[in-house]
């Protein structure tokens, strides 16, 4: 069966630790749909989230090959249920005055932001989970879009454990 | 110290004193270069196979004046690669091998694969172009970190002089523990050149690394309880024993629990062909033994094994009926292939020894697996289908696997032999006899031809008391033997038989059966209506060898008799074979072990009684009885 999963990496903060990981992906034949990397509390720790689509059995493979990367400290599976999973579009809409009223419409109902205006278009500012985001750009769609750009999905467990204090501590 | 010329090295302690002196943790200031020096001798590394060029020149120039390290100058980086490969596989030591930047890299690359898909422990150390320089294509650049990232098991681009210590120290430990492979190290011409201070040990941060060793003793349990109850149980084993040295415990597990074992090609050795409850090697070129041995099993004990397709065939139908306990020290290897009931994370020869007192306490405790039947049932297939060979009627000339008979039985097992690829590499894993772990050198995983002669001379450099054998096809020697130019110089004299069929034969086997005998683009002319292109003699006699030729069967004994009695430079024996011969039993690729066939169109035959007892015995594993 087929699925998304959100995979949260930790790794050393080193030159060439993104480049092992995404090829490793490739070289299984995982299609990475999302990818986003930063610092974490600790700046000699990155924190990747991969959002894959990919059978379970294949993912279990996949995810002790990465535990063999040595710049690899910890990798988990982010439960759906369980987790807080944002990411932040930004899209140029075309909107003149006899459309614009829709638009922000659509703005408001997502709890999105107008971060640029012009003449005949907007830029807006949204964050959500991606079938908030997909959605959303589902009802612009219909008035043009021109411009679309997408960070990676990042992602949380819920509750107070900390990911990287339990990597630090069996380190 | 040395007559050098260069501006480094002239006024500084050798290499070796400085080693000694900062044991204590004294630093000292030195160049980049002499750290790397200083760093090897201080790691154990004694013999480093090579070329220089722009970017590593820096360090040849301290290697020059080290009294602990010995640098061997290879003729192709291929070469040196390999021969860092042999010298690993013998030993279980850290093989070491160099080269500059661009080109010089590049060229390892193949040997790095190998290693990678072998589990070889080696070290491989890259110049870099200056670090002001990476990403502008400057001369002889290559993103070798980028190149070799998918087939090492790590590796570093070092920029500054102060982490070479550190870095080395790492690669050496990152190769050797866990499950080996290779490292490369790459290095900027600048780092080389830079001043910087020596220390040792440096302190080792690898808070991502930590390979499980100490097996789940609930899993332990739990395969011993698999072990006692099950009736046809195999020990299915792989070239993990041999890296974990367990060939010993594995012994005695294996009669302790009377169990018969198989030994897949890159274990051969880890159990002795002598042996009564040795079944021979499984899978595509397997005994009938072994791979039917396997196919009717209900408990395959797999240890340090990866299920290759080589080995399974057709993984669908590959041992039907038997329940899997898997041990690896690599846990991505456990249920990669085939889904493993028990699975064991950790060392083989540790595995093993909690085996061997598990199941001994089960003894003691009255459970005692019978596998007296099923031994015997094994041991008769085994000598009804021996691996053997029936030459054609049109085949007079000398038999391929005759001469690996002939060579087992005169160089005996305390030589290595060591097999480029193709059908001399599956004769010699059938017809010498295994009888101890790293006897037997192959390129099982990347299957690379040219392996064979380098890793000769890597074996024999790590072991030079050793007889060591090469045997090699006429189109895999033409890879790589200008070594043999590298063992005349230094003194490291290897023996090469070269199997040469004049094709390249495993193709031309697999033209024959699969291809309509359409012989394309397989042709050597190396021997075959008398066309020696090149002449294997006289080649062997240009780089100063031995060069033998040897066409008769009634030659062969005096051949070897008189290359065992050569030790002052390498030999090299030209034995003119059968070009049709094939290795036989053979499974075609992708089809089931059940198809297993002794010779063309020959399947062998069970006898109907003995088949048909089997088969209700498998049936009563799907009733639950
Ligand atoms: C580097 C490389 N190129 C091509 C192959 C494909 N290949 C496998 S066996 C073989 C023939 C080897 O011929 P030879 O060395 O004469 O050995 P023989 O099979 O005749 O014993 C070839 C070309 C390979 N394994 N490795």
């Amino acid at each position: 069966m087929t699925d998304v999963h959100t995979l949260s990496v930790l790794v050393e903060n080193k030159p060439g630790v993104l480049a092992r990981i995404s090829a490793l992906f490739s070289r299984r034949g995982f299609n990475i749909t999302s990818l986003a990397v930063g610092e974490t509390e600790h700046p000699e720790i990155s924190r990747m989230t991969v959002v894959v689509g990919a059978a379970d059995f294949p993912l279990e493979q996949v995810t002790k090959q990465l535990n063999k990367l040595v710049e690899v400290l910890k990798v988990v599976e982010l439960d759906p249920l369980h987790s807080v999973r944002r990411q932040i579009v930004l899209v140029k809409v075309k909107a003149d005055q006899a459309t614009r009223g829709q638009v922000l419409e659509v703005v408001q109902l997502f709890d999105a932001k107008v971060v640029d205006v012009a003449t005949d278009a907007l830029v807006i500012e949204a964050t959500g989970d991606s079938s908030k985001m997909e959605a959303m750009l589902e009802l612009l769609e219909p008035h043009g879009i021109r411009e679309l750009v997408q960070s990676g999905v990042v992602a949380l467990g819920r509750g107070s454990r900390s990911l990287t204090d339990r990597a630090l501590r069996s380190a | 110290m040395s007559e050098s010329t260069a501006t480094h090295g002239r006024t500084s302690p050798s290499p070796a004193t400085v080693a000694q002196y900062t044991q204590g943790q004294v630093a000292a200031q030195v160049t980049g270069a002499k750290s790397l020096i200083l760093s090897l001798e201080a790691v154990g590394c004694e013999h480093v196979f090579g070329i220089p060029g722009g970017a590593i020149l820096p360090a040849y120039d301290p290697l020059m004046d080290s009294t602990k390290v010995r640098h061997i100058l290879c003729r192709h980086e291929q070469g040196a690669g390999h021969a860092a490969e042999g010298y690993a596989a013998a030993t279980g030591r850290v093989g070491v091998c160099m080269a500059t930047s661009g080109p010089g890299a590049t060229n390892l690359v193949t040997a790095i694969a190998d290693a990678h898909m072998d589990s070889v422990p080696i070290v491989a150390i890259t110049g870099q172009v200056n670090s002001a320089s990476i990403g502008s294509d400057a001369f002889q650049e290559a993103d070798i970190r980028g190149i070799t990232m998918p087939i090492t098991k790590h590796n570093y681009l070092v920029t500054d002089a102060a982490e070479i210590p550190r870095v080395i120290a790492e690669a050496f430990h990152i190769a050797s523990t866990g499950r080996p492979g290779p490292v490369l190290v790459d290095i900027s011409k600048d780092a080389l050149q830079a001043t910087t201070t020596f220390a040792w040990p440096p302190r080792i941060d690898l808070p991502g690394y930590r390979p499980v060793t100490k097996p789940h003793q609930k899993q332990i349990r739990e395969a011993a309880r698999l072990i006692t109850a099950a009736e046809r149980p195999v020990l299915y084993v792989g070239g993990g024993v041999i890296r974990a040295g367990a060939a010993q415990e594995l012994r005695r597990f294996a009669e302790l629990c009377n169990i018969p074992v198989v030994t897949t090609l890159m274990a051969r050795g880890a159990f002795p062909d002598s042996h009564a409850l040795h079944l021979g090697m499984p899978g595509m070129h397997g005994s009938v033994a072994a791979v039917t041995a396997l196919q009717r099993s209900d408990l395959l004990i797999t240890i340090g094994a990866r299920f290759d397709d080589r080995v399974t065939g057709q993984l669908s139908s590959f041992a039907p009926h038997a329940k899997v306990i898997h041990a690896d020290i690599d846990p991505a290897e456990i249920g990669k292939n085939r889904i493993a009931d028990v699975p064991i994370v950790g060392d083989a020869k540790g595995i093993l020894a909690d085996l061997i007192e598990t199941v001994t306490a089960e003894h003691e405790a009255g459970a005692v697996g019978d596998h007296t039947s099923w031994v015997a049932a094994t041991t008769q297939m085994r000598e009804t289908y021996p691996v053997g060979y029936t030459p054609h009627a049109e085949q007079t000339g000398l038999m391929p696997q005759y001469v690996l008979e002939r060579l087992s039985a005169i160089a005996g097992p305390e030589a290595t032999y060591v097999a480029g690829v193709g059908q001399h590499q599956m004769w010699a894993a059938q017809f010498i006899d295994y009888e101890r772990p790293n006897q037997w050198l192959n390129s099982g995983g990347a299957g690379t031809m040219g392996y064979a002669v380098p890793a000769a001379m890597g074996a024999k450099v790590a072991e030079p008391e050793r007889t060591v054998w090469a045997i090699d096809g006429d189109g895999c020697f033409q890879m790589t033997n200008q070594e043999l130019a590298t063992c005349v110089i230094n003194d490291i004299p290897i023996k090469v038989a070269i199997i040469n069929n004049s094709t390249l034969g495993m193709v031309r086997q697999w033209q024959t059966l699969f291809y309509n005998e359409r012989y394309s683009n397989t042709d050597l002319h190396t021997s075959a209506g008398g066309s020696r292109v090149p002449d294997f003699v006289k080649l062997a006699d240009a780089y100063g060898c031995l060069g033998l030729r040897c066409e008769r069967p009634e030659d062969v004994d005096a051949v070897i008799a008189q290359a065992m009695a050569t030790n002052d430079r390498p030999v090299v024996i030209d034995f003119v074979v059968e070009r049709d011969a094939m290795v036989w039993p053979m499974v075609p690729a992708g089809v089931s072990n059940d198809d297993i066939q002794i010779a063309k169109d020959t399947a062998p035959q069970w006898d109907r009684e003995e088949s048909e007892a089997v088969e209700q015995d498998t049936d009563a594993d799907h009733d639950g009885e």
